[in-house]
C-alpha cells in the first residue's frame, strides 16, 4: 500500500504520519508537497496534523485553498481512503469533504493528553480492523477540536451512522467529564456519507508503538494496510456515488 | 549632540563613552552610539559576567561545541550531535507575558536549527510569585499561552521543566527556555561570515520598530514605569519560524552557506557584528535593502529593531541561485543585503553612503570588562540561623503530607504541561511529570533525557551552596531516567550586579556551579546570563538555573518515577540526614526561609548517578525517582502518583536533629538531605542491587514494599503516616486547577 502525506507549510506531524506508515507498518510513503497537482499515485491519502499555513484565520480555512486540494478532492470523489488526522481533518471540513465545523475547545485551552475513544463504526478504511464498541486510548493535541453541527445536519450524521469515534470514559460511557473539548454528542472522528472520508482529532499516529506509551492507534493504520488494495474503492463504502460528498 | 541625556537613555555610562570616543577617533553619530549601546549592554556583552564565567569547566572528549556559539553540542555516538542551550526571556515576559514567553521559545529554536540541528525537544523552567497573589495567575495563564502557542504550532514537543511559586518572583517572574536539537557531527555549521565578496542574506520576517533597545531594557531594572515598556517587547510568529526552521534546515544540506545567524538580541547590530568578528572579516550592508515593514525607518530603527524570525546569511560565491531558489520554495524570500569586506568593520549604509562605521573588535572583543565590587550580604548571617527547637512541632504528620502535596510548587503541574503539545514528533518516551524529559532517536537505539533545575530558596541561602544542588539536581533527575549525564547548560537570573550583595552572590553561584559541573563530569557548553532581575530595587533570589542532557544507549531502558508493580521492594539509595534548612516544610509548615541548606558531598553524588545507570543498564530497576524537594515523605508518594493506586508501606528512622521527638520525624520525612533516590525493585533483584551498591560505595537498604491502597511510613516504629493513596494524590493533582476553577473546565 502506497501512503500520500500531504505537506502544508505549517504541517507538523507530517514526519509522524510518513515514520507511522513507513517504518512502522512497512509500507511505501511519500510526501505530497501543497503546491503540487500530483498524488504521486497514493493508494491512500493522510492529510496530517499541525498549522496548516498557521491557522491565524481559522484551523484549515486557509489550506483548503492549496492547489493539491484538487486532486485530493476528485481521489476522494473516486472512493479513494482519505484520512485527515487533527488539522487534517479541520481542513476537510473546511474543504467540504467533511460536515461540521471546529471551534475552540470548551475550555479554551489546547489540551494534550490521552483521552478514552468508543469506535462506532467499522465499516469506514480506517476503523474495519476495529470492533464496535472497542475502547482505544489515543493522544489528543488541539486546541480546536470542539466539533459542532446544527441540529439539522447532526441528525443526519446520526441517522447515516457518520460519527466513527466518540470520547468516552475509560469503560466507553460516553460522560461531559471525560470529554477533553466539549464536541457536540462526544464526537471525536466522523466519516462522510460514502464512508471513504475520515477526520479524527485523536492522533493514531502518536499510539502504534510501546515505547510511546500505548500501541491503541495501530488498529486505525491495520485497517487500511491489511485492507486489500483499494479497499474502499471497491465498495466498503455504502451508498458510494462517486459524486457525492458529504 | 550626543549628550549626558542621549547617553542616559542608551544606558551608556560616562566611562563607557570615553571608550567609545578613544575607539573611534572621532564623536559617533546616534546610529553608531545606538549600536554601541546595544552591543555593550550587559545582556550582549556579558561585561559583568565575563570574568566569572570564564572560570567554568568547558571541555571534555565529549564536548564538540562550547560556549561561544549559538549553541553548545555534544557527542552522542553514531556520527550524531545533540546541540542545545538555555536562555532566559525575564524581562519581556513581565511585561507582555504572552508574547515575551512566546518569542522567548522562538528565539532559543533559532540558536539550534541556527546551528544546523532539527530541534526535537523544549524544555522550560518557570518562576511566579504566589500563585494566590494578585497577577500571578494572569501571569501563568499568560506566559503559559505563550509558550504553548509557539511550541505547539512550530510543532517541537514541550517534554518537561519545572515551576516554582515563590514570593520572591512576584514582581519579576523568571521565564528560561531550553531547546535541544540532534544533527549530524558534519552537518555543524557556524555563526561566521568569511570570504571577501560573498553575499549577506537576509531571510525572514520583516524589520519593523518592535524590539528596539530590547536588550538595553533587559539590561536594567523595573519600576512603576516599566509597563510603558511594552513597545520594546517583540510579537512571535510561528508560521514564519516553521518556513524559516524547515527552509534553513533544506539549504543546509546544500553545502552553498559560509554561516548563518539568528537575529535575536540586538537584531542586525548584533548578528553582523558577531559573524564578522567570527570569521575575522568585515561585514558592509545597506539598510535600504533590507525588507521593512513600516515606513521611513531609519538605519538607527533597522539596526536596533529585534523583530522576530529573521536569519543572517552567507552563501559560497556561485551557489547564490540555489540558496534563493530554496527559500522561495517556502515562500520566503532571500535579500541580498551586502557582502563580506576583509577591513574588520561593520559598515552600514543607506542608499550608498555611510551611515555607520565600527570596528567589529570595539564591539565585541573589546567591549568593557567589569570586575566588579562584591561582598557578602549582610541579610545571610540571619538568614541561615535555624533552631528547630523554638518551631513548633506537627501533632498530625498526615495533615502535614498533604499540605505540603498541595503546596503548588510540589503539586501536580498537569494543568500546564498538559497545554503544551509534548507528542508531537512522536519521540517522548517519559511523559512531563514523571521525571526527566526523555526522547528517543529515531534510527537509533538510543534516547536523550535532559532536566532544568534550580532551587532559588537554596541560593538565597548559600549561593554556592545551592548552585551546587541545582547541578546534582539536574543531572540526578537525568540519572534516574538510565541516562549518563553528558554536559550541561546555565542560566543565571540573578539582580543588579552592581550592588556588591548581588555580585557576590552571582560570584558564588557561579563558583559553585563550576566546581559541581568538574566533579560529575558534565561541562557547561554555554547559557545565557540575566542581570538586573530586580522590580522598585528589590532583587528576586538568586536562581541559577541548571540544564543536563545525558544519554541513553537502549531507548526501552528508560525508568520513569512511578511504582509498576504491588509487591516490589522500596530501595533508598543515599542517606538522609534530617535536614530542613531552606526546605518546603520549612516554607509551607512556618512560612520560614531559613537556615543552611543541606549538604553536598559531590564524590557520593558522582557514585550514585553511576549506580543509577548501571542499575538501568542492568534492568534492575523498576523505577527511580529523586528525593529532593518535599522530602522522603513526598518522594514516596510521588512515586505511588498515575499509577493506577499503587500504594506503599516502609520504615524509617528518625533523624536526630532536635530535642522534640515530633520535630525528629517531620525531619526524617520531609527533610530534604541531597544524593537520594528512592528506586523500586523486583524482589528476586534486590540483593543484586545491594551488591552494586555495595560495589559503587553507595549506602542503599531496603525500607518498605509497595502495594495496598495506603500510603504508610513509620518513623522509630511508629506509624506517622496514614493515609489513602488515591486521597494524596486528589490533593497533589488538583491544587494548581482549583486556583483556576472559576474558568470553565
Amino acid at each position: 500500500m502506497r501512503f500520500g502525506i500531504v505537506v502544508f507549510p505549517g504541517s507538523n506531524c507530517d514526519e509522524d504520519a510518513l515514520y507511522a506508515a513507513r517504518d512502522v507498518f512497512g509500507q511505501d510513503a511519500e510526501y505530497l508537497w501543497h503546491k503540487d497537482a500530483d498524488l504521486k499515485g497514493a493508494d491512500v491519502l493522510i492529510l496530517p496534523g499541525g498549522f496548516a499555513h498557521g491557522d491565524y484565520l481559522r484551523t484549515g480555512a486557509m489550506a483548503r485553498f492549496s492547489p493539491i486540494m484538487a486532486p485530493v478532492r476528485a481521489f476522494a470523489e473516486r472512493g479513494g481512503p482519505v484520512l485527515g488526522i487533527c488539522n487534517g481533518f479541520q481542513i476537510l471540513l473546511e474543504a467540504g469533504l467533511l460536515p461540521g465545523a471546529m471551534l475552540r475547545n470548551r475550555g479554551l485551552k489546547y489540551r494534550c493528553e490521552h483521552v478514552y475513544l468508543r469506535v462506532e463504526q467499522t465499516d469506514t478504511p480506517f476503523t474495519s480492523a476495529a470492533t464496535a464498541g472497542q475502547v482505544l486510548k489515543m493522544p489528543i493535541g488541539h486546541g480546536e477540536g470542539n466539533y459542532f453541527a446544527p441540529p439539522e445536519m447532526l441528525k443526519t450524521i446520526e441517522a447515516n451512522h457518520q460519527v466513527v469515534l466518540r470520547y468516552t470514559d475509560p469503560q466507553g460511557r460516553v460522560d461531559e467529564a471525560w470529554s477533553p473539548n466539549g464536541s457536540v454528542n462526544a464526537i471525536a472522528a466522523l466519516c462522510n456519507d460514502a464512508r471513504n472520508v475520515v477526520g479524527m482529532m485523536p492522533h493514531p499516529e502518536r499510539a502504534c508503538e510501546a515505547l510511546l506509551g500505548g500501541v491503541d492507534g495501530r488498529v486505525i493504520f491495520d485497517s487500511i494496510v491489511r485492507s486489500p488494495k483499494g479497499f474502499a474503492l471497491q465498495g466498503i463504502g455504502r451508498r458510494l456515488q462517486p459524486s457525492q460528498t458529504a | 549632540m550626543i549628550d549626558a541625556k542621549v547617553l542616559e537613555r542608551h544606558g551608556v555610562k560616562p566611562d563607557e563613552y570615553e571608550r567609545i570616543l578613544a575607539f573611534m577617533g572621532r564623536e559617533p553619530n546616534l546610529t553608531e552610539l545606538g549600536i554601541f549601546s546595544v552591543m555593550w549592554s550587559e545582556h550582549c556583552s556579558y561585561k559583568s559576567s565575563r570574568v566569572h564565567l570564564r572560570t567554568l569547566p568547558t571541555e571534555g572528549p565529549q564536548v564538540l561545541q562550547g560556549p561561544g556559539e549559538n549553541a553548545g553540542a555534544v557527542d552522542i555516538g553514531e556520527g550524531l550531535a545533540a546541540v542545545f542551550k538555555i536562555e532566559s526571556h525575564n524581562h519581556p515576559s513581565f511585561i507582555e507575558p504572552y508574547q515575551g514567553a512566546a518569542t522567548g521559545v522562538g528565539g532559543i529554536i533559532r540558536d539550534i536549527f541556527t546551528m544546523g540541528a532539527r530541534p526535537i525537544a523544549l524544555l522550560n523552567s518557570l518562576r511566579f510569585g504566589a500563585l494566590d497573589a494578585p497577577g500571578t495567575r494572569r501571569l501563568l495563564e499568560n506566559v503559559v499561552a505563550g509558550i504553548a502557542g509557539y511550541g505547539n504550532s512550530i510543532g517541537i514537543p514541550t517534554v518537561g521543566g519545572e515551576i516554582v511559586f515563590e514570593p520572591t518572583y512576584a514582581g519579576n517572574p523568571l521565564v528560561n527556555v531550553f531547546c535541544l536539537g540532534i544533527a549530524k557531527q558534519s552537518d555543524i555549521i557556524k555563526g561566521v561570515a568569511s570570504g571577501v565578496g560573498n553575499a549577506v542574506y537576509y531571510v525572514g520576517a520583516k524589520t519593523g520598530r518592535d524590539g528596539i533597545h530590547g536588550a538595553t531594557m533587559a539590561s536594567a531594572e523595573f519600576d512603576d514605569k516599566s509597563a510603558e515598556k511594552r513597545p520594546a517587547v517583540q510579537v512571535g510568529d510561528p508560521f514564519m519560524e516553521k518556513l524559516l526552521l524547515e527552509a534553513c534546515l533544506e539549504v543546509m544540506q546544500t553545502d552553498a552557506l559560509i554561516g548563518i545567524q539568528d537575529m535575536g538580541a540586538a537584531g542586525l547590530t548584533c548578528s553582523t557584528t558577531e559573524m564578522g568578528s567570527r570569521g575575522g572579516a568585515g561585514v558592509e550592508i545597506d539598510v535600504s535593502l533590507v525588507p521593512q515593514r513600516e515606513t521611513g525607518m531609519t538605519p538607527y530603527e533597522i539596526m536596533l529593531s529585534e523583530s522576530q524570525e529573521r536569519m543572517l546569511l552567507v552563501a559560497k560565491q556561485g551557489r547564490e541561485a540555489e540558496v534563493e531558489r530554496i527559500f522561495e520554495k517556502w515562500d520566503l524570500h532571500a535579500v541580498r543585503i551586502g557582502h563580506v569586506t576583509d577591513d574588520g568593520l561593520l559598515r552600514v549604509k543607506e542608499r550608498g553612503v555611510v551611515v555607520a562605521e565600527i570596528p567589529n573588535r570595539a564591539l565585541t572583543d573589546e567591549a568593557p570588562e567589569y570586575h566588579r565590587p562584591m561582598s557578602e550580604p549582610e541579610y545571610l548571617r540571619e538568614a541561615r540561623q535555624l533552631d528547630l527547637d523554638t518551631l513548633a512541632a506537627p501533632s498530625d504528620q498526615n495533615a502535614t503530607l498533604l499540605s505540603i502535596l498541595g503546596s503548588p510548587t510540589i503539586a501536580s503541574k498537569k494543568w500546564i504541561y498538559r497545554q503544551y503539545d509534548h507528542m508531537v514528533r512522536t519521540n517522548t518516551i517519559n511523559l512531563p511529570g514523571l521525571g526527566a524529559g526523555v526522547v528517543r532517536i529515531k534510527g537509533t537505539d538510543r534516547a536523550l533525557a535532559m532536566s532544568v533545575d534550580g532551587n532559588g530558596r537554596y541560593c538565597y541561602l548559600d549561593p554556592r551552596l545551592g548552585a551546587m544542588l541545582a547541578v546534582a539536581e539536574a543531572a540526578r533527575n537525568v540519572a534516574c531516567s538510565g541516562a549518563r549525564p553528558l554536559a550541561a547548560t546555565n542560566c543565571l537570573n540573578f539582580g543588579n550586579p552592581e550592588r556588591p550583595g548581588i555580585m557576590w552572590q552571582f560570584a558564588k553561584a557561579v563558583e559553585g556551579i563550576g566546581e559541581a559541573c568538574r566533579a560529575l563530569d558534565v561541562p557547561i557548553t554555554g547559557g545565557n546570563v540575566s542581570l538586573y532581575n530586580e522590580t522598585d530595587g528589590k532583587a528576586i533570589y538568586p536562581t541559577p538555573t541548571i540544564g543536563v542532557v545525558g544519554l541513553l544507549e537502549h531507548a526501552d531502558h528508560v525508568v520513569s518515577r512511578r511504582f509498576q508493580e504491588s509487591g516490589d521492594a522500596i530501595v533508598l539509595l543515599g542517606e538522609g540526614r534530617g535536614e530542613l534548612g531552606g526546605s518546603e516544610y520549612l516554607k509551607v509548615m512556618h512560612d520560614l526561609v531559613r537556615g543552611v541548606p543541606p549538604a553536598l558531598d559531590l564524590d557520593a553524588e558522582r557514585k550514585l548517578q553511576a549506580l543509577l545507570v548501571t542499575l538501568a543498564g542492568e534492568r534492575l530497576m523498576r523505577s527511580a525517582h529523586d528525593c529532593s524537594d518535599g522530602g522522603l515523605a513526598v518522594t514516596v508518594a510521588e512515586c505511588c502518583f498515575d499509577t493506577n493506586g499503587i500504594g506503599a508501606e516502609l520504615s524509617i528512622e528518625g533523624a536526630g536533629v532536635s530535642r522534640e521527638v515530633t520535630m525528629n520525624t517531620a525531619a526524617a520525612l520531609f527533610g530534604e538531605s541531597a544524593s537520594r533516590v528512592i528506586v523500586s525493585v523486583v524482589p528476586e533483584h534486590v540483593t543484586t542491587v545491594l551488591q552494586r551498591a555495595a560495589a559503587a560505595g553507595v549506602p542503599a537498604r531496603v525500607i518498605g514494599q509497595t502495594g495496598g491502597s495506603r500510603l504508610r511510613i513509620a518513623v522509630a516504629g511508629e506509624i506517622v503516616i496514614d493515609q489513602s493513596a488515591d486521597e494524596a494524590e486528589r490533593v497533589w493533582a488538583t491544587s494548581i486547577d482549583k486556583h483556576f476553577a472559576h474558568r470553565v473546565a
